[in-house]
């Protein structure tokens, strides 16, 4: 692999951009423990991913109950394992959670240069096909912006990720994996996709739907233009070296997915197995499977998050309860199929738009899930260059994340509010993250149809 | 063989044996009913008013099933839902165990948490036991007007490990805080008496009177041990107890003056309730009506006692209207403070035109404290906000256990033991493993006082939170806290109660000494007629005190907003389906055209090469393509579709219909 040189260039200025936000970070942790209290905010520690109730698991494990027994404990008996020992040591009080904030201050710098890794590979990929299109005066554009190195300072800088670190919440945790099956995706390392599909799957459920991203990506490579562009040019000009282009074109091999999912399965019984083996004493791997994924499934807290579903499931009606559920976690798979043939060439960006719609439509989403996409988001600042809304979205972000804490204190803490003030926010929150969503995508695919247009304007020069 | 022939002996010797007993038994048991009233003066100018009734009915096996005295629906429950053991009382008021005592067997027996509290025991195999007490608590609340059907749903009732009475699997606790008590409970309770409330002391139970007081408690003891193979033969015995605390009227002239502030009020039975008691229940085997004077009245009064010789019933200090047919002084009473006097009156010669009306006059002032409870326990909630928030349990010591460590100092060192038993309903989300214990303000790590711990954490929507603990707590400690933090849960619309803004009670926590004893040794001078209310003052009983219950106010959802929410929610579902959807299939103009041009195309290719295929001639591109052609194929395309539409509607009407 042939490392282009402007990147180089550039290093010095990411290095210590990455690394001040990581002392940031670090400094934050150590000299303001709990002044800063975000570990109870509703934004950033949802039922699911809040150390506390981590916490509460394993001193019911090291009391020799069952971690699931009561409704406190709904993460994995294997995080329960690694984290729960470090939120013990509450000796003086004070410094509780500084090895668990450390270990999630290591994991948000793996993601990031985990993206920088993905990006750097996105970008190659981008500037060879682009010269095999012989679409120079793109190309040019792609190469001036890093975008590896911006989407890894965009996730490292990004405040929502950083309140996520310090809100001792285990998002970072599952960020890291389904960062990790990607770059493994995108290195085309089957057991390491495999592997961080997993056990992000394991931990949260719904990167489960990355299992397409991620066999597109192992089967056909990275994302490129439509293979149909590449068509069209060998179909216009035969006398262009049509072998190297017809070998980059590849077909879609199935081999590697193959053993992917070899890789998988061995990888999910081997998670089973470690799970079971820390259950054995309990209950066992159905209750994990109902106190995990029934309880992201079937939503029973209903204590408020940026979600759309809280507010709703304590006010619908019970007999209707069953067929929103229904409605509401198919509205995440109903839109799997479409995006998957509309972007099957563009896999990194299809998982950034599975990642988007998920941290959307989640049962209880945190500001860590929309801290990874907006970090994946930088991956393709080339191809997004020309989004619409961009600033009225970025203003739309900051107001909700500003008024989210408001309405919720008018609400819970003063009394001078009521729910709807914070039901507002998570609805406003929701349809700014739509509008980005739809946004990104409809750019994307009006790149494709730039990148063609080009083409064809190429094509007609040569001819 | 041998072993064999010993067996048929033993057999034959133990039917024998059995035989004789239940020969020697039988006629002598009988159903029997007592009926007793006790007045305590309380040191804060309150008169404590306790009745006590008992119904007492033989086994089944020697008995029959029919009864004379002992109310029918009790019996039917007992052998409907096999008890073995059941309390129920009705509380409204807080007993203040301040200045009304925390050690004495009425206190400590009869002081209950308000509302309705209920715990049983059955004797069923353990998988039955929550059937069992779900159809109790429905019987109950039919015969006692109250809603304890409440305590059905598993929720609201607990099943204590070991801190609550004594280690029985079979032991289902639940309490109603929130439960109004009323003249419509007692009414029910009255019923089981065979003389309700018409004649004997029950006849005292004036309404107004009784609901005007600062605290009563009604309650109903169970005991049976028709189930029990070993300690058969005692029966059931039924025990009702009304306790009340009155504030009595000044009845004297005292009153007038400024210094009568020193008195203490004086009183009789109709000026507390109103009424006299006409003769005793012509059912009851004995009626009696006993006045109690604790230990440190009858110790502050002692100089002024010894020297007065006119019998008891009158001193210097107090004055009986009528006089005491006798006086039962306690005997080794173990915290020096004096021992307690009981004066005791039959009631068995009075009727309607000679009412028994019992007064009692102070005669000179005199203070005096009553006897608390090793510790004084309180419970409190901390933080503000409707999110989280911590509950604590403080433990105060009170100048009794002050004096214990000079007790038993031989040891390493002294510890007190404390047991705390807990239940919490599930939408107070409790950390179990941010519980702190600080004894005089100091952290204590968990390990050094807990001896026992036992969670049962709660679980949404099926089953409270249960806490048992057993502390060792230093005797010479001044204070001891515990804290446990919580969230508070987000309830559906739904769930919450009509009055959703109150809040919510947490049902009192139960603190125990069980190192301490209540004992009253009453060494009786008369000839002794059996009590069953002193005998069950001399008893050996755990000193326990409840705590407050706790009101927590829980954020509630618009309640007026479901509609709205629906809708809204549905249309953002809407807008992000609807707008993708719309993004992944929108076409530009050019772009469509070209799509089109080239389906026909490679379709017109397509048909063209089958065709000189068929012919057998060589194939040679199309140079333009017709217009008609493309319609003709649309045409054919839209009928396609009619058909299919058809085909699948039949299908649907076919299968479904």
């Amino acid at each position: 692999m042939t490392k282009p040189s402007p990147e180089t260039k550039h290093q010095p200025w990411f290095w210590t951009s990455a690394l001040a936000s990581i002392l940031l970070r670090l400094v934050l942790i150590v000299y303001f423990p709990n002044t800063l209290n975000f570990s109870s905010r509703p934004e950033v520690s949802t039922p699911v991913t809040s150390l506390r109730r981590l916490a509460e698991g394993y001193w019911l494990k090291q009391a020799s109950m069952s971690p699931y027994a009561g409704s406190m404990y709904h993460g994995s008996p294997l995080l329960l394992s690694i984290l729960g020992p470090l939120t013990v040591n509450r000796g003086e009080g004070q410094t509780s959670n500084l090895l668990c904030g450390l270990a999630f201050v290591l994991a948000d710098f793996i993601t990031a240069m985990l993206i920088r890794g993905i990006g750097q590979l996105l970008q190659a990929a981008d500037i060879q096909s682009l010269k095999l299109l012989g679409a120079g005066g793109l190309s040019k554009f792609s190469e001036n912006f890093a975008s590896g190195d911006i989407a890894a300072l965009v996730y490292l800088w990004n405040p929502l990720t950083i309140i996520t670190c310090l809100g001792y919440s285990t998002a970072p945790v599952e960020n890291l994996m389904i960062v990790l099956s990607l770059y493994g995706a995108c290195m085309r390392l089957a057991p390491l996709a495999a592997f961080g599909w997993v056990v992000a799957s394991h931990l949260s459920l719904y990167p489960v739907i990355l299992v397409i991203p991620i066999v597109l990506l192992i089967g056909s490579g990275l994302d490129t233009p439509p293979k149909k562009l590449f068509l069209q040019q060998t179909h216009g000009d035969d006398h262009k070296e049509t072998t190297n282009l017809s070998l980059n074109v590849s077909t879609f091999s199935w081999k590697r997915v193959v053993v992917f999912f070899l890789w998988a399965s061995a990888w999910a019984l081997y998670v089973l197995i470690l799970c079971a083996i820390s259950l054995k004493e309990y209950s066992g791997l159905g209750e994990m499977f109902k106190r995990t994924y029934g309880f992201i499934l079937s939503v029973e807290d209903l204590s408020p998050n940026i979600g759309v579903m809280w507010y709703f499931f304590a006010e619908v009606f019970d007999f209707f309860r069953n067929f929103f559920l229904i409605v509401f976690h198919i509205n995440i798979f109903f839109m799997v199929l479409p995006l998957a043939i509309r972007l099957y060439h563009r896999p990194c960006f299809l998982a950034f738009v599975y990642i988007a719609i998920v941290s959307i439509l989640k049962s209880y989403p945190s500001v860590g899930d929309s801290a990874l996409y907006l970090g994946l988001l930088g991956l393709f600042v080339n191809a997004l260059a020309d989004m619409q809304f961009s600033f009225f979205l970025f203003s739309g972000y900051l107001g909700t994340l500003l008024l989210s804490p408001v309405m919720h204190n008018l609400w819970i803490w003063r009394g001078t509010g009521n729910a709807n003030f914070y039901f507002a926010t998570a609805m406003a929150y929701a349809c700014f993250q739509i509008i980005l969503v739809v946004e990104s995508v409809s750019s994307m695919l009006n790149h494709d149809r730039a990148l063609k247009r080009g083409t064809a304007t190429v094509e007609k020069k040569v001819q | 063989m041998a072993t064999s022939l010993s067996i048929v002996f033993s057999l034959i010797f133990f039917l024998f044996i059995l035989h004789v007993s239940s020969e020697s038994t039988l006629p002598a048991e009988e159903e029997e009913f007592t009926e007793e009233l006790l007045f305590r003066p309380l040191p804060d100018r309150k008169v404590l008013s306790h009745f006590h009734f008992q119904i007492h009915t033989p086994d089944t096996t020697s008995y029959g099933p029919h009864h004379r005295l002992f109310p029918k629906a009790i019996y039917q429950l007992v052998h409907k839902y096999r008890i073995r053991e059941l309390e129920l009382s009705f509380t409204q008021g807080r007993w203040n165990y301040e200045s009304w005592g925390g050690f004495d067997p009425v206190a400590s027996s009869n002081a209950k948490p308000p509302g309705v509290e209920l715990w049983a025991v059955f004797d069923v195999p353990a998988d039955q036991v929550d059937a069992s007490w779900k159809n109790l608590t429905h019987t109950l609340s039919g015969l006692f007007c109250a809603s304890i059907n409440f305590l059905e749903s598993s929720t609201t009732y607990a099943a204590p490990d070991w801190s609550f009475r004594s280690v029985s699997s079979n032991l289902r606790y639940g309490s109603l805080p929130r439960e109004a008590v009323c003249t419509e409970n007692l009414t029910p309770w009255l019923k089981l008496l065979p003389c309700r409330d018409k004649a004997g002391l029950s006849s005292l139970m004036d309404r107004p009177s009784i609901y005007r007081g600062f605290y009563h408690s009604q309650r109903l003891h169970l005991t049976s041990s028709e189930f029990d193979p070993v300690a058969s033969g005692n029966g059931i015995v039924l025990e009702q107890t009304l306790t009340i605390v009155l504030q009595p009227d000044a009845l004297d002239s005292h009153s007038a003056f400024s210094s009568s502030r020193k008195f203490q009020p004086s009183w009789s039975m109709n000026s507390l309730f109103g009424r006299t008691v006409d003769g005793k229940c012509a059912l009851a085997k004995s009626s009696n009506v006993y006045v109690q004077l604790e230990g440190s009245l009858v110790n502050n009064m002692q100089d002024t006692w010894n020297n007065n010789d006119g019998g008891f019933g009158s001193n210097q200090n107090i004055e009986f209207s009528v006089s005491p047919d006798r006086m039962m002084k306690e005997v080794n009473s173990f915290h020096g403070e004096g021992s307690s006097i009981l004066y005791g009156f039959s009631i068995d010669d009075y009727h309607s035109s000679k009412p028994f009306d019992l007064g009692f006059k102070w005669k000179l002032p005199v203070t005096w404290s009553c006897v608390k409870a090793p510790l004084r326990a309180s419970r409190f909630l901390m933080g503000s906000g409707n999110e989280k928030g911590a509950i604590a349990l403080s433990l105060q010591s009170t100048e009794w256990s002050q004096s214990l460590p000079k007790a038993d100092n031989n040891e390493q060192r002294c510890r007190l033991r404390v047991d705390i038993f807990q239940v919490v309903p599930w939408y107070i989300k409790v950390y179990y493993h941010t519980a702190k214990i600080y004894v005089d303000g100091m952290l204590q790590s968990v390990g050094e006082t807990v001896e026992k711990l036992h969670v049962s954490p709660s679980e949404d929507k099926v089953s409270p939170g249960v806490m048992e603990m057993i502390l060792r707590l230093p005797c010479d400690m001044k204070s001891a806290f515990i804290t446990l933090e919580f969230d508070k849960g987000f309830l559906h619309i739904d769930e919450y109660p009509p009055d959703a803004n109150q809040g919510f009670d947490i049902p009192s926590a139960i603190v125990s000494y069980p190192d301490f004893h209540t004992r009253l040794q009453y060494k009786e001078d008369n000839n002794s007629i059996k009590s069953p209310m002193v005998s069950k003052m001399q008893e050996k009983r755990t000193i326990l005190s409840y705590t407050e219950v706790l009101l927590v106010p829980l954020t509630t959802p618009d309640f007026s907003m479901p509609y709205n929410v629906i809708t809204i929610t549905c249309t953002v579902f809407a807008l992000y389906f609807g707008s993708l959807l719309n993004a992944l299939r929108r076409r530009v103009g050019e772009e469509e055209r070209l799509l089109k041009d080239k389906k026909t195309g490679k379709l017109q290719l397509l048909l063209s090469k089958w065709s000189a295929k068929l012919r057998g001639k060589p194939w040679e591109p199309p140079s333009s393509t017709p217009q008609s052609s493309p319609s003709k194929l649309i045409s054919s395309k839209v009928l396609f579709k009619v058909v299919l539409i058809a085909a699948i509607g039949f299908g649907w009407q076919y299968y479904s219909g």
